[in-house]
């Protein structure tokens, strides 16, 4: 795992605060109230219309875990442990414990996270959705979450994180570790929504068994301080893995992302799609990594950057690491400015420069999601167009 | 329509025209001919106002007025419209959207006017949510060009090269659009629409009804006339020759006249 980047500070957990005022569940109403926009921002809507299931943690208080779909399961995952002894079996197995200075202040100072379980062969017919919400001025919210799909079973997560206004600087932390079971299916969109002073470490392992499915999809359209991650997805025999990240960074935004996929069992497949931009003076590290270490294996990644601003940054670090004969690995990577010849296309269809610029930028954002249910990709573009849209 | 007077044009600083004259009135469709680099194109980004293409000489007027000031987008607005040769691909904008776009609508959504537009065009509802040219055959690009004037309906309709790369049974369909586009099939006093159609071989000529050809040589035009028979001399002797027999004619003629 890499550090950030060599030489730039590093966030000092120890300035923020793990004293955290109890909020009451009886007052989920009042704050879903005051805080509608910005869980519908994140895709959590409060009146759970079309969810099979929701979880709501505002700072260190667990809101709401309710399920709405037989053979769902949703909790704290402090509480999951005390009913389910069995589950300390996955507490840092996909990630380890000793990794770095958050995955530590997680496991000593954890500050619950979600547990979300589909039972065998069941299939969330509607994305369970989660959101963590930060209230609190200078707090470090350190979350746990636990996402197992049980044998042959489809679990589909629609989760954001996000801050509410008068929240100037805080800290998130947030361990995430995924099991997909043979057969089954995991697909986890994660929309981000952080402010200019928020410090951002999430830690996530992801482990796809045999014939397992695992897609993710990251988007981050608003500043943040520094956010850093680095999730690292294992796929083991014919699992299949993809990855796509949706960055629009401005501001003073320094954001260090990208995913590593381990094909460790043959004949498994993974791609990376990476998008980004960089306006202001953010910096931005785009990252991938695949590795091919079994027969047969197949891997695909794209890195795409476009540079709004002279004093913006995107380092862009596509890598290939095979240690077997037959793996085939494969990277594509470039950055740029906004072509003159594309402005210049839109031009001649009656847009004016800025127009065409926008569109442009729109466009590039706009990647295609794959591989959810209709309903639920079609409320993801609606939002990736929406906050597109915003800027 | 338009009217380009003694026009001199600079692509990065280098002379491409050098006092061209063309005048293209209501409901004339013409069609421009002439070898590789002779300025075809540039005359057809000179004259959309594309920021490369510096005017350092004479002058366009358009609809009655010096457009030398308008920007691109501004001149699309008072009804200029093309389908350009080699379009640019633009990720994540949609054929669907750019249809859209052509008709002034930013909604982003696509509407049930662009679907019926496109099956006119050959084109499926799924072929609509392919990024803009990204893949497209050459017959698709045409296509997908002519759906985009199609959608704009522009006055004056500019086209570059629409008939090369084309297999015969998408040079119909092209043939046909284009002929729509410019209201070939109404009475020529009922026809509001122009065209300026870029031509390398003449096929397009063969689908659609053309009013008046011109051959560019040297960065102006060197010979007009008659369609059938411009593009005949062309075809038998060459672009050269047939500047040189059309201005022996013209030199007869004024003998004749003098």
């Amino acid at each position: 795992m890499r550090e950030g980047v060599s030489g730039d500070a590093e966030p000092d957990i120890e300035k923020y605060t793990l004293k955290s005022e109890k909020h009451d569940e009886k007052d989920l109403h009042t704050i879903a109230d005051e805080y509608e926009k910005s869980f519908l921002s994140v895709g959590y809507d409060p009146d759970e219309s079309e969810r099979s299931g929701s979880f709501l943690q505002l700072d260190h208080s667990v809101m709401c875990s309710k399920v709405l779909q037989e053979g769902v399961e949703v909790m704290s995952t402090t509480d999951a442990l005390l009913k389910y002894p069995w589950l300390s079996q996955y507490w840092w197995r996909a990630v380890a414990a000793e990794k770095d200075i958050y995955t530590r202040q997680v496991d000593r100072k954890q500050t619950h996270g979600y547990f979300l379980r589909t039972l065998p062969g069941v299939k969330t017919t509607f994305p369970l959705q989660s959101c963590l919400f930060i209230g609190q001025e200078g707090l470090s919210q350190n979350v746990h979450n636990i996402i197992i799909a049980e044998e042959g079973s489809e679990l589909h997560i629609i989760t954001g994180c996000s801050v509410a206004h008068k929240v100037r600087s805080a800290l998130h932390l947030g361990v995430s570790e995924f099991y997909v079971k043979k057969n089954a299916k995991i697909t986890f969109t994660m929309i981000h929504n952080w402010a200019p002073e928020i410090e951002v470490r999430p830690r996530s392992g992801i482990i796809v068994e045999e014939n397992g499915v695992f897609i993710s999809n990251y988007i981050s359209m608003s500043p943040v301080k520094d956010l850093q991650m680095y999730p690292v997805v294992y796929c083991r025999k014919n699992a299949r893995a993809t990855s796509q990240s949706i960055v629009y960074a401005s501001d003073d935004s320094k954001i260090d992302i990208g995913s590593k996929m381990v094909l460790d069992g043959e004949n498994s497949r993974a791609e990376v799609v990476s998008r980004s931009v960089a306006t202001d003076r953010a910096d931005v590290t785009a990252r991938g990594i695949l590795v091919g270490a079994a027969p047969n294996v197949k891997a695909h990644l794209e890195c795409i950057g476009l540079m709004l601003s002279d004093v913006a940054r995107i380092h862009s670090v596509p890598e290939l690491e095979a240690t077997v004969e037959d793996a085939t690995l494969s990277h594509e990577a470039a950055v740029g400015r906004i072509s003159e010849e594309e402005i210049a296309y839109l031009a001649a269809r009656g847009l004016s420069e800025e127009e065409a610029a926008g569109a442009i930028v729109r466009g590039f954002l706009n990647v295609d999601i794959k591989g959810l249910p209709a309903a639920l990709g079609e409320e993801v573009r609606r939002m990736i167009r929406m906050s597109a849209d915003a800027l | 329509m338009l009217e380009i007077e003694n026009l001199y044009l600079e692509v990065d600083g280098r002379p491409v025209l050098k006092g061209l004259d063309l005048r293209i009135e209501k409901g004339e469709c013409h069609v421009l001919l002439g070898p590789n680099g002779s300025g075809k194109t540039s005359l057809l980004l000179g004259i959309l106002g594309f920021p490369r293409y510096l005017v350092t000489g004479g002058r366009i007027v358009f609809k009655g007025d010096d457009i030398d000031d308008l920007t691109t987008a501004e001149r699309v607005k008072l009804g200029m419209g093309i389908a350009f040769q080699n379009p640019p691909v633009i990720r994540g904008i949609r054929l669907g959207d750019m249809v859209g776009l052509c008709r002034g609508d930013k909604s982003g959504e696509i509407t049930d006017e662009t679907r019926v537009l496109a099956k006119k065009l050959h084109f499926t509802e799924e072929f609509l949510e392919r990024d803009v040219n990204a893949g497209f055959s050459g017959g698709e690009i045409k296509r997908s060009e002519i759906l985009q004037l199609m959608a704009q309906d522009p006055d004056f309709v500019m086209l570059d090269e629409p008939d090369s790369g084309v297999d015969i049974e998408n040079m119909e369909l092209v043939g046909d659009m284009i002929g729509e586009l410019l209201h070939r099939k109404e009475l020529p006093s009922k026809r509001t629409a122009s065209g300026l159609i870029i031509t390398h071989l003449a096929t397009i000529s063969g689908y659609v009804d053309v009013d008046w050809a011109h051959v560019m040589l040297g960065g102006r035009i060197a010979c007009s006339g008659n369609p059938d028979q411009v593009i005949r001399e062309v075809m038998e002797g060459g672009y050269e020759k047939c500047v040189k027999e059309c201005q022996e004619t013209q030199n007869q003629i004024l003998r004749n006249i003098l």
